[in-house]
């Protein structure tokens, strides 16, 4: 791998074969993973976690530099009929070279097609589309001292990706980890969580059920965790115990130390029309309705922006959405992918969101 | 004779084009709903043919030309197989991939954002005067530069001038150097000529026509030739018919596309305030399609329906035969002229009128059909094909009894 250099020299000069593409775009009819023009990975292997959730083991191809930070999560895009639909999920395998995988744990959401599919529709062997690793949500190198890690559900994933670079570094501090899940059975990792508990003196793990005990009530930190001001905590989970949690930290003066991935924030569907636009690379911004197309918003604050029919037809005006969501006011259907190419002149806003202009 | 009114051209009244529109809009509303994956499918596959040929084309001519029993075999065989690959590339993909059709995928590796084609052409320039200039002003004479491109008097609105004696002859060097006059396309030679075009812009251009083509030249003249070592005029050679091959026949179809009789010019009294409707309307009366089987279809880069292009230049080219069906089924249903025929005889015609503009119109008669007259029949069907009337108009009012008429 230390010859990275000389090859990326190689594969320039090639270019100058396979001029206006890269060499790359025939590599990978030969080998799918031959390709760093758009990072993608092979499904290796899908393993059943529990009930409603697997992890997916994927060899990414060129161009993968395995050196993310545990606790952050990458985008994977998969072609369901045809068209390529992209979530972000938390790498859960810890950073390293040598392993040649990436592991992510997806649960089934009930109304989630995507994740359904992930979990139960996915051939090994199939290609799918990866972007690089993000996210702040990070376990600091050297870790902090001691650890409080709040989890609830599928939250456990990053936590997962810390806990077992903790392990395999053995740096494994003073940690209490409290995993909330419905029941038993849908506890992911459990298995593993034990023989870490087992493994490591200083983790301390509490397990709830909140079928049968209910959800964590946040005054009984004193008494799980007798020393949780004293802690970096680290929470993962659903929306509801995310802002429950903030609160609680907020009112005792510690949300310095409070670190949160919101793993699945869902916008409500109705009323999010309309919103500021951000123009990236001009740094303008404008409030826009619901009805204002993105091309007479930016036209209006003053960006240059690209266009030609006005009518949806040519694609002229097509520009990179790189957060939120805009609606083909034609049709209806909406955008929100990351770094999802949109027609300017048909959409609008549906909230806020950021354009690379 | 120009056509300034499309809906008087046709005698079809304003609810019936508004209707046409909406009919065309449900065809298009059926295709994009049943966009799938065995489209997704198509496109993939075609790619993957054509790299291959790219790749079997250069090895064959690398290795085939080495040995001399081989050499000729190679040299046909691989000019053949990069012609191929060269034609599918420019037509059936690059130039519809240009056009968003495959934008639905949400693939980044095949999207018109960021698509470059096997060709001079930057495909920015293309985007702007192709996909723009061309299909929203199709063969509005003044605004679409596609009416002889600058360079040929296809209409007879054009005026005459005796640099237009020569059209035989730069008919010719267009089509042998067809690539390099799209590379020209978005320059607007005949602005260039009159002085009008921004200097600063021109530049811009030339500078992007200019990397784009050496790359292109140093690939195709320089660098294949000189990994053949002393076989390298063999390979040059080669692939100099490859491109003169591709640029034939790229020639040949595109002037199929609005040439033949029957493809009508419009003067800008149309564009003024034209609906969507009348866009559609437009887009049917100023294209020409040829017929043919799969194959042919494909290697035109589905240009043989190129008034289902024309209407619907975003939907994916492999489903144009499906949406050629129900268009035609509408132009008969509303009495709409609908140009096609075989493809000796659409590009013959086309040919024939760059002869004949070549010479000043009073020594020459027009071949441009005479309008539609609509059959007794349909008229008098036409009021109640229409929709019902809406109540809340009143009981009677002049637009209506003029439609009538």
């Amino acid at each position: 791998m230390a010859s990275t250099i000389p090859w990326e020299r190689v594969r320039r000069s090639a270019s100058k074969l396979t001029t206006p593409l890269h060499p790359d775009d025939y590599l990978r009819l030969v080998n799918p993973l031959w390709s760093a023009r758009e990072l993608r990975g092979r499904v290796e292997e899908v393993i059943p976690e529990t009930e409603d959730a697997a992890t997916l083991v994927i060899k990414p191809g060129w161009g993968w530099r395995y050196n993310h930070k545990p606790g952050q999560y990458v985008g994977i895009g998969i072609q369901v009929n045809g068209k390529f639909q992209w979530r972000s999920y938390s790498v859960s395998s810890p950073p390293e070279r040598g392993r040649g995988t990436i592991t992510i744990t997806v649960r089934a959401m009930p109304e989630g097609k995507l994740s359904s599919h992930l979990v139960k529709g996915l051939e090994p062997g199939t290609i799918v589309r990866l972007a690089l690793p993000e996210g702040d949500f990070v376990l600091p190198d050297p870790p902090p001292q001691r650890i409080l890690f709040l989890v609830g559900g599928s939250g456990v994933t990053p936590v997962m990706a810390m806990l077992r670079t903790l392990d395999r570094r053995g740096t494994m501090p003073d940690v209490v980890m409290h995993y909330s899940s419905p029941t038993e059975d849908r506890m992911i990792f459990r298995d593993e969580l034990d023989r870490l508990e087992q493994k490591h003196d200083g983790l301390t793990l509490h397990r709830l059920h909140t079928d049968i005990d209910g959800m964590l009530d946040l005054a009984d930190l004193d008494q799980i965790c007798p020393d949780w001001r004293e802690r970096e905590t680290y929470a993962c989970g659903p929306g509801p115990m995310l802002d429950a949690i903030t609160e609680h930290f907020e009112s005792n003066g510690l949300e310095e130390h409070l670190h949160l991935e919101r793993f699945s924030l869902e916008l409500g569907g109705e009323g999010g029309e309309g919103g500021t636009i951000t123009f990236q690379n001009s740094g303008k911004t404008i409030e826009a309705d619901g009805a204002t197309t993105v091309l007479e918003a930016g036209e209006e604050a003053g960006v240059g922006m690209p266009y030609g029919c006005r009518m949806g037809i040519c694609h002229t005006c097509t520009l990179t959405l790189i957060s939120g969501k805009v609606r083909d006011l034609r049709n209806g259907s909406e955008f929100d992918s990351p770094n999802e190419p949109v027609q300017t002149c048909v959409t609008a806003a549906v909230g806020d969101c950021t354009l690379d202009i | 004779m120009a056509i300034s009114d499309v809906k008087e051209y046709t005698h079809l009244t304003e609810d019936e084009v508004d209707q046409i529109g909406r009919e065309l809009d449900q065809i298009r509303t059926e295709i994009e709903e049943s966009r799938g994956a065995s489209d997704a499918a198509y496109i993939n596959r075609l790619i993957k043919i054509q790299r291959g040929l790219a790749a079997a084309g250069r090895v064959t001519l690398l290795v085939g030309t080495q040995f001399k029993e081989t050499r000729k075999p190679a040299w046909v065989l691989g000019a053949g197989l990069l012609g191929l690959h060269k034609i599918l590339e420019n037509m059936e993909i690059g130039h519809n991939v240009m056009h968003g059709q495959w934008d639905w995928m949400n693939d980044p590796e095949i999207h018109s954002s960021n698509w470059e084609w096997d060709t001079a052409q930057p495909a920015e320039q293309w985007k702007h005067s192709h996909n723009y200039i061309h299909h929203q002003f199709t063969n509005v004479l003044g605004y679409d530069n596609d009416i002889g491109y600058g360079i040929l008097r296809m209409a007879r609105e054009q005026k005459w001038s005796p640099y237009n004696l020569g059209q035989p002859i730069y008919n010719s060097l267009l089509a042998t150097l067809f690539e390099w006059g799209v590379a020209l396309h978005d320059l607007d030679i005949e602005r260039i000529r009159k002085g009008e075009k921004d200097p600063k812009e021109m530049k811009r251009q030339l500078k992007q026509i200019f990397r784009k083509g050496r790359n292109q030249i140093l690939k195709d003249y320089v660098v294949y030739p000189a990994l053949a070592g002393k076989q390298w005029k063999t390979v040059l050679t080669a692939n100099v018919a490859a491109n003169i091959t591709r640029n034939l026949w790229s020639y040949m179809i595109i002037f199929c596309g609005h040439f033949p009789d029957g493809a009508v010019h419009f003067t800008e009294e149309e564009i003024e305030d034209e609906t969507r409707a009348e866009w559609y309307l437009r887009q049917i009366l100023g294209s020409a399609n040829f017929e043919g089987g799969r194959m042919l279809h494909i290697l035109s880069g589905s240009l043989g329906f190129q008034i289902e292009h024309h209407l619907f230049p975003d939907l994916p080219s492999n489903r144009y035969p499906e949406i050629a069906e129900k268009v035609q089924a509408l132009a008969a249903k509303y009495d709409i002229p609908y140009t096609t025929g075989p493809l000796y005889r659409q590009y013959g015609q086309a040919l024939r009128t760059i002869m004949k503009l070549s010479l000043p119109n009073s020594w020459t008669s027009s071949d441009q059909p005479e309008p539609p007259t609509p059959s007794h029949d349909r008229k008098r069907r036409g009021d109640d094909e229409r929709p019902s009337r809406r109540t809340e108009l009143g009981g009677w009012s002049r637009s209506h009894s003029e439609a009538r008429g």
